[in-house]
């Protein structure tokens, strides 16, 4: 919302401050202040001009060469300007003087422009005629200035020689606020001024409004009726007779203007002035166009269609609230007026509309229609009920001052009675408990007086202002006194109860773990969007009824891409490798901590399982084995001490079918690994081998443990033996181990593959396998024949498994 | 003799002052120490010399011993010098070769803010806890005070997967669950993932992070408030940081405030950073509203609260001046590199 300084010190006497001043201020009593602009602020030295003599430019047919009297002086002036007569008064920048912008409009220069005296075509000029344009403003805001030309004072508004900034209303600061939704009285002048007068401890004035009216009863002229009244709680009319459409005078055109609404005329001028002043939006009716002399306002009819005064034909439905006269509908409430009956230029008779409507209902109805106004705008936040009958007569009272019609006596009102004002008991003791201050009960009372806020002693309570609907309770009185008091005076103390135990929960701590060991494997953090396109999982080859497939769909979702919830993190992972990628980033590692979602049930009843993946990916330098490694370098780091497993039936179709394996830990699934299956790197753009680790965080946590004890450093030397074997292909190497360290019994200590080789040397379809196993016992020193024993088993395993051992 | 053993002495002397290599050193330790050398040739010659002289004499061969091997001690020590000086000439290496390290990987600058606030909180005795991303529609709003017709269930353009369940709008709804589990006094961050349906731009994105905060217990006050958090933004922004309280709405605190940090860039004198002001608006807080702890069975006029609510991205945005919300979720590792 941008309001004008200079209407607000209107109803604020004796606010004098600097615009910075007034900024800081404002917000730190809580009408936060976004920023402000001052119209003036490259408009230096610009007077009225009156323009003595018009000649030819002697060598510029578009030229013409003006004297013009600016007061003390005549100067002489050339200028383009092809709409100036002799007479006529204009703003003249003198030299040495500044304007805001170019005469073609477009964005304004940070610093102005200069204006100097100089010579055009050999003609000297001393100072220049402003366009509206040059001035900063434009047409739409000064309707009155010329399509192309200098802007033309109205004929004896003003001496040459006057300050024609102050003329244009210019000389003044545009403050944005930010209004807090709860303070619907602060989206107008008057609430702000209110703010205003409080902040810097002065008057508030409100403009008087006279009581207004000719003899008639305009209850005669109309009935209201209210059908609704969950959506209408009060709505007052008055009526205007013989209509006299015309300009609204320049103060009001240039304070619409400041607030960037255009003048159009008298009537309309006045219902948007009303609108920005007491922050009550009106509607006018041609009066002439209503039957029956009724308004009703009632719910409209499903399928319903009705055309507002754009022009626009409007679905309704039976939560949209209209404005009905005895036959039809004549506006949506709250929204906008229809064509039916709106202010012509041959209008004769108006009926004021000012009305109190639902605010939930409006901006529903609103947002169903499509059809955001101002007035709904206004509107949505639910306004005061005593606010439309003191708008709707200051609207009348400026009708009689501006002489734009006879206004009728009386005022038809009809709603809900009035609700009785908010009591609430004044607790200073309580305040200060809440706040970890000592304010006086004094310095509270000082506050609410200046506030409106009435306290009545005898029975010790405060009495709200009807505009205050947002102080029901002490904690909003509390607010109050704090606010005035001054947020910044109150103390920095920390909390003094019994101290607490700070720490994170035990799945941070592996989280943790795990960010640490991915780094140290060279593996850098990625942050993935927790929603995707369903079309991922073709993309990722899974087939049609598989359960990753059930996932949660976003009703309102931003896109299809971004539509359901993800039930892996593996199209995330591909995706962030995918740009790397694309991008020629090099042999790129990443790893990411994030949920999937996976419901118990679709549609949704209850809220889905949401679990922490830990996903390793990448592509370049390594291969399947680097990826294990990392794996277990997390497994180690979280105290899960056993050699994990790997089982490579794993069910994984975006994977390699060769290469690819569950990690299984005392004998729990807890995730898998392997090569992204070609197709699928293919997919998403990937033009290399890409390795992927998806870890599950809940079914780690509980495997993991902190428990570390010594075990004693051996004394008693190490026997090593190695062994090479022959085996077919298919054997695996775990399957090998697994043999051995059964077969070796405790006294095995390690056992580590050190050579393994397919090819030339070895004949088709077998492999050689090479293992270094070493044997200690911790109490003495070994003999051959216990070693001799052991590998003799392991000899005798490996052989079962129809090994052939080479010496 | 004695003239013969003080011209062996001489000798030896002149040999390895002369003698140029370790060998040659052992050369004349074998020549005159040996079993065959010429003092041990001497000390076999004793029995020629008087019986009461002997003792006497063989002091002095043992002295010319010692001396000779104390010299060629410190002459083999001066070659090993030498040669180590020598060795070590040839190993000279270019110590501006780059170093080798470890490839390690880096951390989101999401996450390193957020282990640093995590640190600043533990050390004030605040729990770290977690709450469900979906979430159902009470804990979002009604139980935070924003009931069916708020207009902040609106502001904040939620993703709803059914009239029930929608996608967190903010880490508050943690508050709930925590005032739920019947523990007080509490004292908590919950950080997480929220959801709003704002398009992807410089400044948006429709996920992010929040880091929420909540303080119950029976005397707790706004000051107590201001304190911690003033703490925190020292500890986070520096000794230096100012801090300014303005008053605010929140639906689910009263009173409420947000809070302003003076510009780290500038120490508060206005530059393009914080838009010429001074200060960097940081975070959204205020005392627990007394209706938010009634519905959680929590008596208002015997606890107090405070909570807080800071965007993590904006934090991170903002300390490690980030330009640009997307490039938080690309994840390019020229971007992630650099933390």
């Amino acid at each position: 919302m941008d309001t004008s300084l200079n209407w607000i010190k209107a109803y604020v006497p004796g606010l004098e401050c600097t615009d910075e001043e007034y900024f800081d201020r404002m917000t730190l009593t809580g009408t936060k202040v976004e920023g402000f602009k001052r119209p003036d602020k490259n408009l230096e030295k610009i007077v009225v001009g009156k323009i003595l003599s018009i000649e030819k430019h002697p060598d510029a047919d578009k030229l013409i060469v003006c004297r013009v009297s600016v007061g003390n002086e005549e100067l002489q002036i050339v200028t383009g300007a092809p709409n100036v007569n002799v007479g006529d008064l204009v703003p003249v920048v003198l030299d040495g003087g500044k304007v805001a912008g170019g005469h073609d409009g477009g964005p304004l220069p940070e610093d102005g422009i200069k204006i100097k005296s100089g010579k055009l075509r050999g003609v000297d000029s001393f100072g220049m005629m402003c366009a509206i344009e040059e001035l900063g403003s434009d047409r739409n805001l000064y309707p009155e200035a010329p399509e192309n030309g200098v802007y033309i004072f109205p004929e004896g508004s003003a001496e040459p020689g006057d300050d024609a900034i102050e003329l244009l209303g210019l000389h003044d600061t545009i403050f944005e606020y930010e209004i807090t939704s709860n303070r619907v009285d602060c989206y107008s002048v008057l609430g702000i001024a209110r703010e205003a007068a409080a902040t810097f401890d002065r008057p508030f004035v409100p403009p008087v409004v006279k009581e207004t009216g000719n003899d008639e009863d305009v209850n005669s002229f109309v009935k209201v009726e209210i059908k609704d009244t969950d959506l209408c709680s009060r709505y007052c009319a008055r009526a205007v007779k013989n209509i006299r459409l015309g300009e609204s005078p320049a103060w009001l055109r240039h304070r619409l203007a400041s607030a960037g609404v255009r003048p159009i005329n008298n009537i309309v001028d006045i219902t948007n002035y009303v609108m920005l002043e007491y922050g009550q939006p009106m509607h006018a009716y041609d009066m002439d166009k209503l039957a029956g002399s009724r308004i009703v306002v009632k719910r409209a009819e499903d399928g319903e269609s009705f055309v507002t005064l754009d022009g626009a034909e409007r679905k309704l439905d039976k939560d949209v609230l209209m404005i009905c006269d005895g036959e039809k509908e004549v506006g949506i409430a709250g929204i906008m007026g229809g064509e039916n009956s709106m202010i012509t230029d041959d209008v004769k008779n108006m009926l004021f509309e000012a009305a109190t409507f639902n605010g939930a209902n409006i901006r529903k109805s609103a947002k169903r229609l499509g059809l955001r106004t101002d007035a709904s705008g206004i509107f949505e936040k639910g306004l005061d009920p005593a606010n439309a009958e003191a708008a709707i007569n200051r609207a009348c009272a400026l009708i009689e001052e501006l002489d734009a019609g006879d206004v009728v006596g009386g005022m038809v009102d009809a709603g809900l009675p009035i609700k009785e004002e908010t009591k609430i008991e004044f607790k200073p003791d309580k305040y200060n408990k809440l706040l970890g201050t000592d304010i006086s009960a004094e310095d509270m009372l000082a506050i609410f007086k200046k506030l409106e806020i009435a306290y009545d002693d005898k029975s010790g309570m405060l009495v709200i202002p009807s505009f205050r609907q947002d102080l029901k309770g002490q904690a909003d009185i509390a607010e109050e006194v704090a606010r005035f008091f001054g947020y910044d005076k109150i103390p920095l103390t920390l909390p003094s109860g019994e101290g607490m135990e700070g720490r994170l929960s035990y799945p941070m701590r592996i989280e943790a773990i795990a960010r640490d060991s991915a780094e140290r494997c060279g593996f850098s953090q990625a942050y993935e969007y927790s929603f995707e396109s369903p079309k991922v999982f073709d993309k990722l080859l899974i087939p049609e009824g598989d359960a990753l497939r059930a996932a949660i769909t976003i009703s309102n979702p931003l896109g299809e891409d971004f539509s359901i919830m993800r039930t892996t993190s593996v199209n995330g992972m591909l995706t962030a490798l995918s740009l790397n990628f694309n991008r020629r980033n090099k042999d790129v590692k990443l790893y990411e901590l994030g949920n999937i979602y996976i419901p118990h049930a679709l549609p949704l009843t209850e809220l889905p399982d949401e679990r922490m993946q830990f996903t390793l990916g990448f592509y370049g330098k390594g291969d399947f084995y680097s990826m294990k490694g990392a794996v277990e370098v997390f497994l180690k780091a979280s105290g899960m001490k056993d050699e994990p497993e790997y089982d490579a039936s794993v069910d994984a179709p975006f994977l390699h079918p060769g290469r690819k394996a569950s990690v299984i830990y005392k004998g729990e699934k807890i995730g898998f690994l392997g090569e992204v299956h070609p197709l699928v790197a293919k997919n998403y753009g990937i033009k290399d081998r890409v390795y992927l680790a998806v870890l599950d965080m809940p079914v780690i946590v509980p495997l993991t443990s902190f428990d570390m004890k010594y075990e004693g450093i051996a004394k008693f030397p190490a026997v090593t033996r190695d062994i090479s074997m022959v085996a077919k292909k298919e054997t695996t190497a775990g399957s090998i181990e697994k043999m051995i360290r059964q077969r070796g019994g405790k006294i095995l200590e390690s056992v580590k593959l050190f050579d393994i080789y397919e090819g030339d040397q070895v004949k088709e379809g077998y492999k050689s396998i090479a293992y270094s196993l070493s044997f200690r016992d911790m109490e003495k020193t070994l003999s051959d024949e216990e070693v001799g024993t052991a590998m003799k088993k392991i000899l005798n395993g490996l052989q079962s498994m129809d090994i052939e051992l080479r010496s | 003799m004695n003239e013969q053993l003080e011209k062996i002495k001489e000798d030896a002397f002149k040999l390895i002052r002369e003698s140029d290599t370790a060998e040659k050193l052992n050369d004349i330790r074998v020549a005159y120490l040996g079993k065959k050398g010429e003092l041990t040739a001497i000390l076999k010659s004793m029995k020629d010399v008087a019986a009461e002289d002997r003792p006497k004499f063989g002091q002095m061969v043992n002295d010319a011993r010692s001396q000779i091997e104390t010299m060629l001690e410190e002459s083999k020590s001066r070659f090993e010098a030498a040669a180590m000086e020598e060795k070590l000439k040839h190993e000279v290496i270019d110590v501006t070769l780059p170093g080798k390290a470890p490839e390690m990987g880096h951390r989101h600058p999401n996450t390193v803010a957020l282990e640093e606030v995590e640190r600043i909180f533990t050390g004030l005795g605040y729990e770290v806890v977690s709450g469900p991303e979906i979430e159902k529609d009470y804990y979002n709003f009604e139980a935070l005070n924003i009931p069916a017709d708020h207009p902040a269930k609106d502001e904040q353009d939620t993703f709803y997967i059914n009239g029930d369940i929608l996608l967190r709008t903010q880490t508050s709804s943690v508050q709930i669950h925590e005032m739920e589990k019947g523990r007080l006094p509490i004292r908590m961050i919950a950080p997480g993932r929220v959801f709003r349906s704002d398009e992807v731009d410089a400044t948006h994105s429709p996920c992010f992070h929040q880091i929420e905060g909540l303080v119950v217990d029976e005397k707790v006050t706004f000051a107590d408030l201001k304190g911690t958090l003033d703490s925190f933004a020292k500890q986070l922004f520096g000794e230096e940081t100012k801090v300014k309280f303005r008053p605010h709405h929140f639906p689910f605190t009263e009173p409420s405030a947000e809070m302003d940090v003076s510009c780290f860039k500038c120490g508060g004198k206005g530059c393009r950073f914080c838009k010429g002001s001074g200060w960097i608006e940081i975070l959204g807080c205020g005392m627990v509203h007394p209706h938010v702890l009634e519905l959680r069975g929590i008596d208002p006029e015997k606890y107090v609260g405070f909570a807080f609510g800071v965007g993590l991205e904006r934090i991170a945005l903002l300390k490690y001046e980030i330009d640009d919300m997307r490039l938080m979720y690309e994840n390019d590792v020229r971007f992630l590199s650099q933390f």
